[in-house]
């Protein structure tokens, strides 16, 4: 492998880390902050894919606006889906049993793959990438990299320093931090807990949705594609310890490496190398890289 | 946990109302096939099979309270250990197939067990999700279980002239016995010491040890004894189709059968059974094209939507319905709400 094609294969890893650590962003904090084992995530990932085929001819019709517009709306749609579905679904489920909660996210996913067949269909579909997003650059003399690539990478940057400003220095995030640590104590200070719970259920809704409309154009749009991303979710909250952002990242990051590596250097080995690296992982740390809280 | 302790003759009551229920359940399925045409009898051999697994993952997850995401490998293994050790010529001897598939599973079960005991709640359910998915990607990614198109079972396994379970009725009436045999042997199991010291670990694993018990070895025990007895369903599975493929293996159908357990009612036996039977008569319904048409492609909705509202409507999972019913007629619905899932160790049937 020389400079180049290794140079590639880093941005690539980097790339599908950091959009693996956006969709396992949203999960930890459900379930770190909620104690919610939500199924249903990889299928709010799949909703933001189908968003970004079927909303962008509409959004093009009614505001005249590009890829930019669509997002808007598509982030708009997705914390309204998140807030009502907290409200309708999960708000009587806090009392119960973890396993009540899978059974119910499991009912979801049935529900939302189904709906998306009857709304969309069965087909594969391509997004477009915008167009002042089409571009390559040049590395070195033979190859290029194709600038919305890059793009992901960036947006997946910018929002993860946002999350982190967002928990360490905001009221909001104080809040939501105590809150995952005693609930009871934070409703007897006065803080309306319940709202909370629907704020962060939303925003994670949010961000795995947003998350899907930007892959979108890379991994095109297909039945089934959020039960492949869930597991792998769940393996990036898992090593990184359940309820850490920080975990989550860096998590998704060594996953990305592993994953993008393993396919080019042990093609036969890919799928399973992945599962190693977390039995390996958690016999090391049973209670994953970082423990929370 | 129950809030007032229900007098003796309560409780015999209770007892002798599960036994019943149980025998009239096994005794409705002797008698099926003299009723049912070979669809139905096909089907609830297909059934009967998966209620097996289902009872292999409660004696895990409802009985000692291990959340085990990975049951489909201990299956799938049962399943290929079945067609690989088929021998070219003629048929295999029950005798010897069925407890070599059951061991495969089993010392699978031993392995997985053993590392992945290490680690607690959520985090052992994602290592033994794990393990399922490297034994998934040896099958998938190597020609040692023909790949992703799976193998055709050769011969069917025979007990001499006595059995010969290419027969649709012989195999029926073998799986019963198995299918009997696995809930009796796992009632005798939860009532003896060791399914105590179990439904100890479930409750308080911090306050059996303080007790003096080593818990690890218990758990690896159950761990293990889950393993075989879901080998066994693979079996079975394996001589009915004729035919296995990686998706015996896949989290899908790890995540099925947890469906179903937990659709039933966790921390009874017999919760296993009605969940197996109501998942899979579901699917019949939703699917069947008699009923809905041209929206039976659709049948996932169904499912899910009635998976959602057992959920909303019944906390205790299928197994509570009737005490619910019962609470209800008594007018005390509100009272019992407060009452948690968890049930005293005396209740494992």
């Amino acid at each position: 492998m020389d400079l180049t094609t290794f140079l590639i294969q880093c941005l690539n890893a980097l790339q599908y880390g950091l959009l693996l650590f956006l969709v396992a962003s949203g999960l930890t904090l459900i379930f770190g902050i909620m104690g919610v084992i939500n199924l249903a995530h990889g299928s709010f990932y799949m909703i933001g894919a189908y968003m970004a085929y079927a909303l962008a001819p509409i959004v093009e019709a009614t505001f005249g606006g590009g890829f930019f517009a669509t997002l808007v709306v598509g982030l708009v749609l997705a914390v309204l889906l998140g807030y009502v579905l907290e409200w309708a679904f999960f708000s009587f489920l806090y009392e119960r049993e973890h396993l009540q909660q899978v059974l119910m996210t499991y009912g979801l996913i049935l529900v939302f793959e189904e709906l998306r067949s009857l709304l969309v269909g069965d087909d594969v579909y391509g997004v477009k990438v915008p167009e002042f997003l089409a571009g390559t650059l040049p590395l070195g003399d033979l190859m290029t990299y194709p600038v919305y690539r890059l793009f992901i990478s960036g947006v997946c940057l910018v929002l993860a320093l946002g999350m982190y400003f967002v928990f360490t220095r905001t009221r909001l995030g104080m809040m939501i931090r105590a809150g995952s640590t005693n609930r009871e104590m934070v409703q007897s200070l006065g803080i309306d807990i319940k709202f909370l719970y629907r704020v962060v259920f939303a925003a994670g809704v949010a961000i795995a949705v947003f998350a899907g409309m930007v892959a979108a154009p890379v991994s095109s749009v297909y039945p089934g594609m959020g039960n492949t991303v869930l597991i792998i979710c769940f393996v990036v909250v898992v090593i990184g310890g359940i309820g850490s952002i920080r975990g989550a990242l860096l998590a998704a990051l060594l996953i990305g490496v592993v994953d993008t590596f393993g396919k080019v250097l042990l093609p036969q080995a890919s799928g399973v190398l992945v599962y190693v690296l977390m039995a390996l992982i958690l016999l090391w740390k049973p209670d994953g890289l970082f423990k929370a809280g | 946990m129950v809030c007032s302790r229900p007098a003796k003759g309560e409780i015999n009551d209770m007892k002798k109302s599960k036994f019943l229920f149980v025998a009239l359940a096994l005794a409705a399925l002797a008698l099926w096939p003299l009723m049912a045409g070979q669809y139905g009898v096909d089907l609830v051999t297909k059934i009967m099979i998966f209620a097996i697994f289902a009872l292999s993952l409660e004696l895990l997850v409802g009985s000692t309270g291990l959340v085990c995401f990975g049951q489909a490998a201990f299956f799938g293994i049962g399943a290929y250990a079945t067609v690989l050790l088929t021998p070219q010529d003629g048929a295999p001897s029950l005798l010897w197939l069925l407890p070599a598939c059951v061991l495969a599973a089993a010392f699978y079960a031993l392995l997985v067990g053993a590392l992945s005991l290490r680690t607690k709640g959520v985090y052992f359910i994602m290592v033994t999700l794990a393990f399922a998915q490297m034994a998934y990607y040896v099958v998938h990614d190597t020609p040692l279980g023909g790949g992703t198109d799976g193998i055709y079972l050769l011969s069917k396994p025979v007990l001499g002239t006595l059995l010969d379970l290419d027969k649709p009725l012989v195999f029926y009436g073998f799986t019963l016995a198995c299918l009997a045999g696995v809930f009796g042997f796992l009632a005798l199991l939860l009532r003896s010491r060791f399914g105590r010291a179990l439904a100890g670990i479930r409750v308080n694993e911090q306050r059996m040890r303080a007790t003096g018990f080593s818990t690890y070895p218990y758990k690896l025990a159950a761990f293990v004894i889950s393993g075989g007895l879901a080998g066994l369903a693979g079996f079975l599975f394996a001589v009915k189709d004729g035919f296995v493929n990686p998706e015996l293996i896949s989290w899908h159908l790890s995540g099925e059968v947890l469906i179903m357990i937990i659709l039933g009612g966790l921390g009874h036996l017999r919760g296993a059974l009605i969940g197996a039977f109501a998942f899979a008569l579901l699917q019949e319904f939703f699917k069947s094209e008699a009923i809905f048409g041209e929206f039976s492609k659709h049948w996932h909705l169904g499912l899910g939507l009635s998976i959602i509202a057992c959920v909303a409507l019944l906390p205790r999972g299928l197994v509570g319905v009737p005490e619910q019913l019962a609470a209800r007629l008594r007018g005390r619905l509100t009272g019992a709400r407060g009452t948690g899932t968890t049930e005293v160790g005396n209740e494992s049937v």
